[in-house]
This record gives C-alpha cells, structure tokens and sequence, in this order.
C-alpha cells in the first residue's frame, strides 16, 4: 500500500508572528496543521498492517522542514518539499494547482489530506485536488478502511445527521478529522532515523508551472483591512459562596438581557 | 447586464437547511445593492419541493431533481451547478460553510478555476463585488477580503445573516442541465443516523458548555440542566470528546466547530487557545471553575470561581424561577 499524506506546516495557532499589520511571518516557528498529524497517523496505522510505503508532501518555505522532519520521526519514509520563492502568498486555486501537479508525479493508493487547516481554514484544497486529478474523493472521515485485495477503500464519513459509510476504487483521496485518533509522539529511535531519510526538494520548474500563475501576484483574493476585535473588557471575578454566586450569574445575565 | 449572484442551496430530510436559507437572504440583498440579478440553486432528491420553501425567502430557484440515494450530495451538486454556471454566466456563487458546502466549493474552485473567499463570517457589496469578513490567526484579526477578479466563489459561515421571507416570493423553475462534468464515483453503501450528531451548535443562540471539570460522562448533567433551563444547546471541549464523554458534534474549537452565541458558559473548561479560536468571538463569556487563574479568566465577562456542581444547579433553578414567577 502505498498512502502520501499532505502535510501543511502553519504558524502555531495564537502565537502567530505579524508583520506589516496582518501579514504572517512564516520565517519561523511552523508546527505541522492539526488535521494533517491525524491523517499521518492513520495513514501509518495502515502501513503498519497492511505494509507499504507513506511519504509526505508539503508546499511552503523552508522553515516548514521541521514539520516535515517531525513526519519522519513519526514514521514516514520519505518526503517531497515542494519549494519555491515564486509560491508565497499564493492563494487555495494555485495551492490546489501545485499540489495537485506534484501528485501526478507520484505513484500512490491512498492521498490523505486534512479535512482543513487552522491558517487557511478553507477546507477546500482536498476536494479542488481530486478533480484536477479525477480521483474519488472521501471527505470528513471518522473511520478509513482500505481493501488492498478488492481494490477498494471504505470511509465512514461525518455527515449533517450522523454518518455514512462510503466507498471508493483506489487510487482515491480522502480527507480525515480528529476522530482518525491521536498521533503518536516521535521516539528518539524514530528521530535517530528521521535523520538518514530523503527529502526530496521540488521547484516549480520541476512540476512544469509558470511562476506567474501562482504566488502573491496571481492571488484572486487581496486582504483589503485587518483589525483587531473589539478587545473584551475583563472578567468580573465572582468568589462568592454557591447561593450568592448563582445569583450573582443570574443578575449579571439579568443586565445584559440574555434571561 | 452583469451576471447574477447565485446562492448554492443543500438539501436535508427534503427541506433546504437553514444556511441555504440564510444564503438565499444575503443573494437577495447583496444582489439589491449590487443592481445584479439573484437566485438559489437546489440540487438532488425532492429539489421541486425543497424549492417551493426556499423561494420563500426572494430569489428565483433554480431545482434540479437529480438522484443523491447512492452518492454523496456533494458531487452531485457540484457537477450540476458547473454546468447551470456555463449555461447562465453567473458572477458569483455563495456557498455555505457546511461539510458538503466546502466538498462542492472546492469541486467548483477546481471545474471553474475561480477564486474563493472562504470562512465569511458576514458578506458586504463593496467596489463591485462581495467583501468577506472573516476572523483570522486565532481570531487576533478581523480580515475584509475582495475577489480581485470579476467571479468567484464565497464560502459563508452559518449566521452570517438572519433568514429572512420576502414580500414577494421567487418562482420555481425546473432545471436540467445538460454536459455535467462526470466526476470520480463514489457510492454510499449506507446511510446511519445518529441522535447526537444533529446538535446544531453553530447556530444557537446559548451555548453551555462542559469540559474535564464535569469530572465524568453523568457529569454532563447538570450542563445539560442549565442549557436547557437557558434555552441553548450543550457544547464541548475536546478533552472530553476524547475521553468519550459526548459526541464529536458538540466540540468546539481549532479542530471542532466554531461558534458566536450570544451567551457562552464555560463550565470546567481552562480555556486552552485551541479551545477559544472556537468560542472568543461569543458576546458574553460566563466560565465557572474551580481555578481562579484558569487561562479562561483572561477572555471570560464573569468569571465565577467555585464548583460547577455547587453553582449550576443553583443557576438553573434560579433561572426557571424568574421565568415561572
Ligand atoms: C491540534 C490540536 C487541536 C485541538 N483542538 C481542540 C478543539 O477543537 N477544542 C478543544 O476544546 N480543545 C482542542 N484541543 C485541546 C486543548 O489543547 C485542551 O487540551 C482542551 O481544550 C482542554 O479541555 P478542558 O478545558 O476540558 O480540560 P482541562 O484543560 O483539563 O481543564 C479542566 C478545567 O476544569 C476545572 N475544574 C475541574 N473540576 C472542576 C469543578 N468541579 N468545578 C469547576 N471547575 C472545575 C479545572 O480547574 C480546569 O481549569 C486541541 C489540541 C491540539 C493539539
Ligand atoms: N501548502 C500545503 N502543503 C501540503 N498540503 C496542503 C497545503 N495546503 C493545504 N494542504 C492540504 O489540504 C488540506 C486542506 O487545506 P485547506 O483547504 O487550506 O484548509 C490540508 O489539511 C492539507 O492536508
């Protein structure tokens, strides 16, 4: 079985670097997204049982090579490193557009995706990928369960009144949640050998893309202003016993008019 | 005469929910301001009923009757609205930030090669096309966004708007497109439903709710309690999603779902930042613990320190007293 797994690496969430106001500094500091460790899991639960090969693909800058090595620690054999300067800023269309150019060039069953990213919150580059490649695609998985012998992969998707269970010829992509389960943490022998497996550095020029359609400068979405909320006031501290404390909620909801 | 804004309703137990509801108001105002035409779109089993209700609510209805019993909604919606798009010129589609709404966006930014705002918490008419509000980086910003060209795709949260009924209903017109794009078959073998999974936290207007502190899955009781004497609905954290204490349903958070009640009580719940991305944008935020420097103290309106088990009850009692009496 042979199972890539995209793995976005973002800035870790509430402790983002901004510069120029709302920019994010993504010179440092990158963390592997949420969604995508619960993906890697699965995906080397699988290998696990059924053997085979995982490898990871991610597109961003250099510092997103330490959620890259982390994967590897974490068990995946191998990792492509779609890199380019031409790549910043660019938008969900242009991320699908490479991501989906680096896949035709790899030979797999399974591609897993989170089912969204904390940074881009999108949740839409998954479904843009498997129509650019004509692949089935298998969203909000609570469950993955491939049939090597049958060629086939059965996914228990979340859905708006409880779940279905769906099903798929391989080679198919699916998008996980968290309830895929928990990723294992690296052991220090899995560090050890993170440390001898390839990462393979891909450029637009490798992938046959035209720097002008991708980056900052083909983005069809601009930021037009960013502010902060409206800071909160803060807390009105209750130390008051049970009887008196419930009162006291009772009033302060009472004031604002939501009793 | 520019193209129209189209709103991509869904379809649920034969009706349209209440985001394709939503959508089909903010189309119908946008479309007001803009000077451009609107209407809703409805695709799958039961469309021609589904449409009569949805154009209630002011734009005309596109329903296309399409067979969704094997396969999932959202490749037959996406697949029927490429081609009424080639066939109509719409400008821009608004979507709705739902499972499906973000299978058939995605399908949609691939087949038409479209920008797409994603996650707006609210949608303007701004120099010529949508403006998207959406919070961003753990909800330190706020962001405006434009398409910087003339079509594209808005995915819009629930509750960016109010649902509202029209003076002057739309009408129902049966679509059926022709040159669907075929997309990669995926078949449903079966389909399950389950109790829990339709909370929809997103859009009530009270949330209670309960993390660790509630000490076990019985402890959710008294959350239970308060949320309905407040008339709201029962949140989570993950903490105890993981430890099986109540369905993934109720989770709010980075990996859960995100909300903006109008109330918001935190009970046993520290208030870790993967759990307030979900919730921080709420309008009052009550928390009841134990640890008066619990981190949710820091973004909390009333901070009670104290039992959960001690003080909820009381809060419930007291609050279906002043509604009695
Ligand atoms: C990638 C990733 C994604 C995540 N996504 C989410 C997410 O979507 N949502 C989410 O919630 N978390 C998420 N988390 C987990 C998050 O980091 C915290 O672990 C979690 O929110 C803690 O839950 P809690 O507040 O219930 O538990 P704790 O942090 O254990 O807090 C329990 C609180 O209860 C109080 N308490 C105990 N007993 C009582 C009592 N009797 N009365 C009153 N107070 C009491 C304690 O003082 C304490 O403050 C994520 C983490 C990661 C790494
Ligand atoms: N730059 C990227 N590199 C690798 N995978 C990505 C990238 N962007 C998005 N993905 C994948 O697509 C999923 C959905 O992303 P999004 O639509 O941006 O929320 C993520 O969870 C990743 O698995």
């Amino acid at each position: 079985m042979r199972i890539v797994v995209l793995l976005k690496a973002v800035p870790v969430v509430g402790n983002e670097k901004l510069v120029d106001g709302w920019r994010v500094d993504r010179s440092a500091g990158l963390e592997a997204n949420g969604n995508d460790e619960y993906v890697l899991e699965a995906g080397l639960k699988l290998i696990e049982q059924h053997g085979g090969e995982l490898v990871t693909l991610t597109m961003g800058p250099t510092p997103a090579l330490e959620a890259i090595r982390k994967a590897l620690a974490m068990g995946a054999a191998r990792a492509v490193h779609v890199q380019d300067p031409a790549l910043a800023g660019s938008d969900a269309l242009a991320t699908g557009r490479v991501l989906a150019a680096a896949l035709s060039r790899m030979e797999y069953d399974l591609v897993f995706v989170g089912a969204d990213t904390s940074d881009g919150q999108g949740g839409v580059v998954g479904a843009a990928i498997a129509t650019r490649l004509g692949s089935p695609y298998l969203s909000y998985a609570a469950r993955i369960e491939p049939d090597p012998s049958a060629g086939t992969v059965r996914v228990r998707r979340i859905s708006a009144t409880g779940y279905d269970v769906i099903e798929a010829p391989m080679p198919a992509l699916v998008a996980g949640t968290q309830l895929l389960g928990e990723p294992r943490y690296p052991s220090l022998r899995g560090i050890m050998q993170a440390r001898s497996k390839q990462i393979a550095t891909w450029s637009l020029a490798d992938l046959g893309i035209d720097a002008s359609s991708v980056g900052s400068g083909a983005s069809l979405t601009d930021v037009d202003s960013a502010t902060p909320p409206p800071a909160r006031a803060g807390a009105t501290v209750v130390r008051d016993a049970p009887d008196v404390a419930a009162e006291r909620i009772v009033e302060f909801l009472a004031a604002r008019r939501l009793i | 005469m520019a193209g129209e804004i189209w709103a991509i309703g869904e379809i649920v137990d034969g009706q349209p929910t209440r985001l394709s509801r939503e959508l089909a108001t903010l189309a119908a105002s946008l479309a007001a301001t803009a000077g451009r035409g609107a209407r809703s779109v409805l695709v799958g089993a039961g469309a021609g009923d589904a449409a009569q209700a949805l154009a209630a609510h002011g734009p005309d209805v596109l329903a296309v009757e399409a067979d969704t019993a094997d396969r999932p909604a959202a490749t037959v919606i996406a697949g029927h609205v490429a081609a009424l798009v080639r066939e109509h010129q719409p400008s821009f589609l608004l979507v709705g930030a739902s499972n499906d709404g973000r299978d058939v966006a995605g399908i949609l930014q691939a087949l038409l090669e479209w920008g797409t705002l994603v996650n707006a918490a609210g949608v303007a008419w701004q120099d010529g096309g949508p403006q998207a509000e959406m919070s961003v980086f753990g909800g330190r910003l706020s962001t405006l966004s434009h398409l910087a060209s003339d079509h594209g795709i808005v995915i819009v949260r629930p509750s960016a708007v109010t649902a509202e009924e029209a003076a002057q209903p739309g009408r129902v017109e049966r679509a059926e497109p022709s040159d669907v794009p075929e997309l990669a078959a995926v078949r449903v073998v079966e389909r399950i439903r389950e109790a829990s999974a339709a909370v929809s936290i997103e859009e009530a207007p009270v949330i209670v709710a309960g993390g660790r502190g509630v000490g076990g899955p019985d402890g959710f009781g008294v959350v239970e309690d308060l949320a309905d004497a407040l008339g709201g609905v029962v949140g989570a954290t993950r903490a105890v999603v993981d430890a099986g204490w109540i369905g993934y349903a109720h989770q709010i958070g980075q990996t859960g779902k995100t909300v903006k009640p109008a109330l918001y009580v935190a009970a046993g719940i520290s208030g870790a930042i993967q759990h307030k991305v979900g919730m921080q944008l709420s309008g009052t935020i009550v928390a009841v613990n134990r640890d008066p420097d619990a981190p949710i103290a820091e973004f909390a309106d009333l901070m009670v320190v104290g039992d959960l088990f001690e003080i909820l009850p009381r809060v419930s009692a007291a609050v279906r007293a002043r509604r009695g009496g």
